[in-house]
This record gives structure tokens, sequence and C-alpha cells, in this order.
């Protein structure tokens, strides 16, 4: 693991936590929305809030897909679990809601969870492509010798 | 009747991010690193890449499912049960999963992380 892929799940973690933040916040904005007025929901996308949270969430998916291209599924998300615990302090200090004792408690729980996969390895199995790619090689080589 | 039908669409959103999960990983596990991808053959190749994955593209139809399902759930039920039961049952049933589908050792260390991080995240909506 290298600092720039600290960075990549840093990234997922804060890119997600503050997109779905800008939505709860834009959507807010938009007030309840029924089913019988879905072309309101096209509608909300000019809101500067939701703009922020669609582009943010993008930046979270790009970083989420990078970060399964060198590591574990196992590992990555618990890895990037602390956005829940970003998530909740961005409730509480920016849109003031009310975070219980119970909810502190989860926070503590998940950044368990994170300390317990983080220390282990990030990949623990041979990607498929280099294994095609070794296999691809193989006959070449052998081809050559002869 | 209402409550057997919230507990349907939380168990359809598992069951679609955790097969959405798995192939995305699978998908970027064949595109490769992307960092060293993007480096040797520019951004167009990873995007391109990614895009053509047969795998990539299944996955996000699942994931489009479960983010419907979790839509209709919402309408059934409230979204403080919806959305931590469905994220912390994914936890665990994603951890199952790579190990059976994606060959991933999950040792002891892994799975009390997924439980872990499963148990905090029902606490979180408690």
């Amino acid at each position: 693991m290298t600092f720039r892929k600290y960075l990549v799940l840093a990234a997922v973690t804060v890119f997600g936590a503050t997109g779905d933040s800008l939505l709860s916040r834009g959507m807010k904005d938009a007030g309840n929305i029924s089913i019988h007025q879905l072309p309101d929901l096209v509608l909300t996308i000019l809101d500067p809030w939701i703009l922020a949270g669609i582009l943010f969430l993008l930046g979270f998916f790009a970083a989420y897909m990078t970060a399964l291209s060198w590591a574990d599924l196992t590992y990555v998300l618990p890895a990037t679990s602390l956005g829940y615990v970003l998530l909740a302090l961005i409730a509480k200090f920016l849109l003031h809601e009310q975070v219980t004792t119970t909810r502190w408690l989860g926070i503590i729980l998940i950044s368990i969870g994170v300390g317990f996969v983080t220390r282990g390895p990030a990949l623990t199995h041979d990607p498929p492509v280099r294994q095609m790619e070794s296999n691809d090689t193989e006959p070449v080589s052998t081809g050559a010798e002869r | 009747m209402k409550q057997l039908y919230t507990w349907g669409a939380i168990a359809a959103i598992v069951l679609a991010s955790t097969i959405g999960d798995v192939l995305l990983s699978r998908a970027m596990k064949q595109v490769g690193d992307v960092g060293e991808l993007w480096r040797s053959h520019g951004l167009l190749a990873v995007v391109g890449r990614t895009l053509h994955n047969v795998n990539f593209v299944l996955g996000i139809l699942a994931m489009t499912v479960a983010f419907y399902s979790l839509l209709i759930g919402l309408s059934w039920g409230d979204v403080s049960l919806v959305a931590p039961a469905s994220a912390s049952l994914t936890f665990v049933a994603t951890a199952v999963a790579a190990k059976i589908f994606l060959h991933e050792r999950v040792d002891p260390h892994r799975w009390m992380a997924a439980l872990l991080v499963a148990a905090g995240v029902a606490l979180l909506a408690a």
C-alpha cells in the first residue's frame, strides 16, 4: 500500500459522505416529492446543492472503481466505511441534526472495524488479468525456444 | 403484510447490491491497476476498457436494480429501518459472496471488520 493508494481510499470516504450530505441539503430545498410529480425530480438537478452532490458522487464512484482495481472488495468496503462516521459529524455540525449516544456507539464500532481490516493485506488473490497475461505469454515463449 | 413487503424490499436491495459489488470488483480486477494503466495508456484507455467490460455493465445494472428496490422499499417502510438494515446486511452478504465468488481470503480479522461495521451501521439508525 503506497501513500497514493491511501489517498484514493480517503477520496472514496470523503467524496461519498460529502456527496450524500449535499444531496440531503438539496432535497430539503426541493421538499417532499410525490410519485405523481416525477418530472419535478428531473428539475431538482438545477439546484446547486444537488448538482454539487452529483459531481461529488461521480468522484466517489471513480475513486471506488480505482480502489477495486488493486484491492479486495472485503478490504475496500470496511476501509471506506469511515464515511458513515464523517456523515454523522457533518449531520451534527453542518446540518444540525441530533446525534444520539447510540449513534456515537455505532461510530465507535465502525472505527474499530476499520482498524481491524486496514492492518491486514489489501489484496489476497491474484488478479485474473495477470493470470490471463501470463497464460498468453507462456505459449509464445515456449514456441520461440523450440 | 406491509412489514413483509418492507423486508422483501430489503432482501432485494441486499441481493442486488451484493451481486453489483461482486461484479464491479471482478470487472476492475480484469481492467487492471487503474493508476498504472492511466500512466501507460492514458485516461481514455482506462475509461474505454472499463465501459467495455461485460462485468462492469452487468454490475451497474445490478446497482440500478438495488437503487430502485431502495426507492420502492422507502415507499413501504421507514427510512430509519430500510436504509441501515440493507446497508448493514450488505456488509455481511458481501463478505460471504467475496469469499465464494472472488476467492478472497476472508480471514478472522476481515470477518470481525464486516460484523463490527454492520453492527455499527445498525446502531447509527437506532
